[in-house]
């Protein structure tokens, strides 16, 4: 393998891990405030089809963003009112919010843009191009750091610099701020934050508009940045694979980011390997090599990790009585 | 200026069906330990939520230092410098002390700064009161009196100057009580305004100037401590006459019923929590088993009983060793003859949502008594179990009743009268009393005795002091799932206790 094949597939692995990243993240703010949230996958479905719907209709890349933000924001907050205000069941609500988006996409996609599901195709200023960093060009020439800056770090959209800045600015959140402190606190003992004369509810809803801004921007990175227009369920289950990400790194920002690359870097290696000869076993079958990072998810969550222990109320609808 | 610090003017709050306070009138003098007792249910813990704020009464008016307030919710009782330390704490354990401390007060959007100030005002207010911490211990690896003392330090610094204290010596050892109360006496030297909730009447005469009496959600007297007596309140509290001390004769120790050999035993997590103990329990005796909760008599309780494998060492019943592996230990323990009271009734003693009748013969279902073959025997059953409802006076008398609307001390007597009715050669029985009225104390050590006088062994473990000294012929001192030490109750000082069972002083246990 020479270094050009080294580089793009890292490169890939880049670009591959954001949605993961992002959507890991937005898991993040949501359980460490005890609130589950199996729904990542619904929200970065249903924003990724918003912002492409939006897109496609106005041309504009950045109101397609704002629109699959606020849609994504919108289903957080259904899952908010149905498992903090009514005390329903977190699980439930999240696949009912999964089973919405699937659903709702497929049907005004088929509605609206009768393609098949699918948004038109976006022109230019309609999607996220990728972004020359300074003197990318002039760099390139130099021995193995050129090529480096130019196709590892450079040349990638917005949404990949956000996913991976998001990473240190989480870590500062959660640790150094008022915020961080009470958020972490709120999912361990709820009651150890209400007798401190903080409301847990207002709280948890905070933490779920987080969430809800972070999958928006991670399903708009599918439609708006990484492809030109939205498909037939194109988060294709990273949402729950960011859930796998986040239990594997046991709830921390930066853990996450790297079981986020780990998986990221075996999906890269996915799409290269389809159709190349392997030794000893030859041409192995493209479905084989594209169900590796989900073989991955189970093999670490069934074994590998350990016990994960999260945030201790997660799953707990918060009532004073008890 | 009032001298009251707190008042507390007809307060009415129902939860449902339950009137938890009724017309409750309560006057804290400022600078005082004020005392307030009652049986568990009588709406102690109630009254004090609604002077935190963290629930509001229906009716009633609170004054603090003598100007009415509508207090909303907890940060308005802080501000009011009402501070609580609750009975269950109500700590992040798997944060520091110092951000516990500083967790809703924080003056500042980033930590830093608020962290630094903590640190200077807990340097301050260890040297004030004694109350010594490392800021940066996290909070599940301390000690139990380790947390309460940061729960103390949250509300000082608060700001409190009301601190009310909810039952705090039940998780401590009498050292670390002692310490409390030193710390307490403090506090009211500086001027702070103590409210101290518990059912130990004998801390009430320890350390309150003033006392209140609650009863079945009523305030039915106010008294000043030093012309009281604990068999006056222990009336007042039950509104009968009430025996404190357990009447008992000597023991008349027979042959050895029960005989534990090297038993090691392990945790969930293979963590060794009893190491090697061996002890005997004699016909007509009573052994009790002292020590501080979590050195490993749970442990030791679930092995004897069958339901935790040991992991080496023998149990011998009656001559023969006992084999109590695998998931049916438990039953094969109970054929034998042994009878188990478990320590968590709720947990472990009962299904809660069963009716009476089928928590009294829950484990002898299979008994021929109950039925043959695949069907019960239901009226045989719910017959058998209304006898045991009368001769142990458990209330409501209705076998049909779901368990979970018997009140503590009642669904303590179904376990015991299931257990004991049986007949067993030896009881082996885990805090009798925890949780339940004085009413039923009394009768369930009665019962115990009646067991011991009939020839039974009984195995008695009790993280209550009191309960192991008065019932017991023979103390063993657990510490660190080892036997530290073995006393007499008779002769025994609370103090020589102890210090046994914080690990300090310990005499050789004779097997």
């Amino acid at each position: 393998m020479d270094l050009d094949t080294i580089i793009s597939v890292l490169a890939a692995t880049l670009r591959l891990t954001t949605p993961l990243l992002l959507a890991c993240l937005a898991g993040l703010y949501s359980e460490r405030s005890g609130i589950f949230d199996i729904g990542l996958e619904g929200k970065m479905l249903a924003a990724a089809f918003a912002a492409a719907a939006m897109a496609a209709v106005t041309g504009n890349m950045w109101a397609g963003l704002l629109v699959g933000i606020l849609v994504s924001i919108g289903m957080s907050m259904i899952h908010a009112v149905a498992s903090i205000s009514l005390k329903g069941n977190q699980i439930i609500s999240g696949v009912a919010i999964n089973f919405l988006a699937a659903g709702l996409t497929t049907l005004l996609g088929l509605t609206w843009f009768h393609q098949g599901g699918r948004t038109p195709a976006l022109a230019e200023g309609g999607r996220f191009l990728g972004l020359d960093l300074p003197f990318a060009f002039e760099l390139k020439s130099v021995p193995v750091l050129g090529p480096i800056y130019d196709g590892l770090i450079s040349g990638h959209n917005l949404f990949v610099y956000l996913a991976f800045l998001a990473v240190p600015l989480t870590a500062w959140v959660l640790y150094r701020t008022r915020f961080g402190l009470r958020l972490r606190a709120v999912g361990e003992n709820p009651k150890a934050v209400d007798t401190a004369g903080i409301s847990v509810v207002k709280l948890r809803y905070q933490a779920l508009l987080i969430t809800g801004l972070l999958c928006g921007v991670a399903g708009a990175y599918f439609s708006i940045a990484q492809g030109s227009g939205f498909g037939n369920n194109m988060t294709g289950g990273r949402g729950y694979i960011a859930l796998a990400a986040l239990i594997f790194a046991k709830w921390r920002p930066v853990p996450a980011m790297f079981a986020c690359l780990l998986f990221g870097f075996l999906d890269a290696v996915q799409i290269r390997l389809q159709g190349v000869d392997l030794p000893l076993v030859g041409q192995v079958p493209v479905q084989a090599i594209q169900a590796l990072p989900y073989v991955l998810t189970v093999v670490l969550l069934a074994g590998f990790i350990g016990k994960a222990v999260g945030p201790k109320a997660g799953g707990v609808p918060y009532t004073k009585e008890n | 200026m009032t001298p009251w610090a707190i008042e507390l003017i007809g307060i009415n709050k129902r939860f449902g069906e339950v009137h938890a306070n009724k017309d409750i009138d309560l006057k804290v003098k400022r600078g005082t330990i004020h005392g307030i007792v009652g049986e568990n249910g009588a709406g102690k813990s109630t009254l004090m939520s609604i002077l935190y704020g963290f629930y509001t009464a229906d009716s009633g008016q609170i004054l603090v230092n003598g100007t009415p307030h509508a207090i909303t919710d907890s940060r308005h009782a802080l501000q009011l410098g009402i501070g609580m330390v609750h009975q269950h704490f109500t700590l992040v354990d798997n944060f520091s002390i110092l951000e516990n401390v500083v967790l809703g007060v924080e003056h500042s959007p980033l930590l830093a700064p608020t962290f630094a100030k903590a640190r200077a005002e807990l340097k301050r207010l260890a040297s004030e009161y004694s109350l010594d911490v490392d800021p940066g211990a996290i909070v599940e690896d301390v000690s139990v009196g380790l947390q309460q003392r940061v729960e103390i330090l949250k509300a000082l610094y608060r700001g409190a100057e009301v601190l009310i204290l909810d039952e705090p010596t039940g998780v401590l050892t009498p050292a670390e009580a002692d310490h409390l109360f030193r710390v307490l006496r403090v506090l009211r030297e500086q001027g702070k305004t103590i409210i101290l909730i518990t059912h130990k009447l004998r801390e009430i005469m320890a350390i309150t100037d003033s006392v209140s009496v609650m009863r079945q959600g009523e305030m039915v007297a106010t008294l000043e401590t030093a012309g009281t007596s604990p068999e006056e309140l222990a009336e007042l509290m039950v509104g009968r006459r009430v025996l404190l001390r357990v009447e008992k004769g000597p023991a008349n120790p027979g042959k050895v019923l029960l005989e534990v050999v090297d038993l090691v035993v392990t945790d969930d997590l293979k963590v060794p929590r009893v190491k090697g103990i061996n002890f005997k329990v004699r016909a007509g005796e009573i052994v009790g088993i002292a020590g501080v909760a979590g050195n490993g008599q749970s442990e030791l309780l679930e092995a004897v009983s069958g339901i935790r494998d040991q992991k080496s060492g023998d149990v011998v019943l009656n001559g023969s060793k006992l084999s109590l592996e695998g998931d049916d230990g438990a039953a094969r323990a109970r054929l034998a003859g042994l009878a188990h009271v478990p320590e968590d009734r709720q947990r472990m003693g009962l299904v809660i949502n069963f009716e009476e009748w089928e928590n009294s013969i829950l484990g002898y279902q299979d008994d021929p008594a109950y039925g043959k073959g695949v069907l019960l025997d239901i009226d045989a059953a719910r017959r058998q179990a209304a006898e045991r409802m009368e001769k142990f006076d458990i209330r409501p008398t209705n076998v049909r009743l779901k368990t979970a609307n018997f009140s503590g001390g009642n669904q303590q007597k179904i376990v015991l009268a299931r257990e004991m009715e049986r007949d067993p050669l030896v009881l082996v029985v885990g805090q009798p009393t925890r949780g339940v009225d004085i009413g039923a104390v009394e009768f369930i050590h009665n019962q115990i005795i009646k067991m011991r006088d009939a020839g039974k062994a009984i195995l008695l473990v009790s993280v209550e002091l009191d309960e192991i000294r008065s019932l017991s012929d023979r103390i063993l001192v657990m510490f660190d799932g080892k036997i530290v030490g073995e006393a007499d109750p008779a002769t025994a000082t609370e103090g020589e206790l102890g210090l046994m069972m914080a690990g300090i002083g310990t005499k050789e246990a004779a097997p």
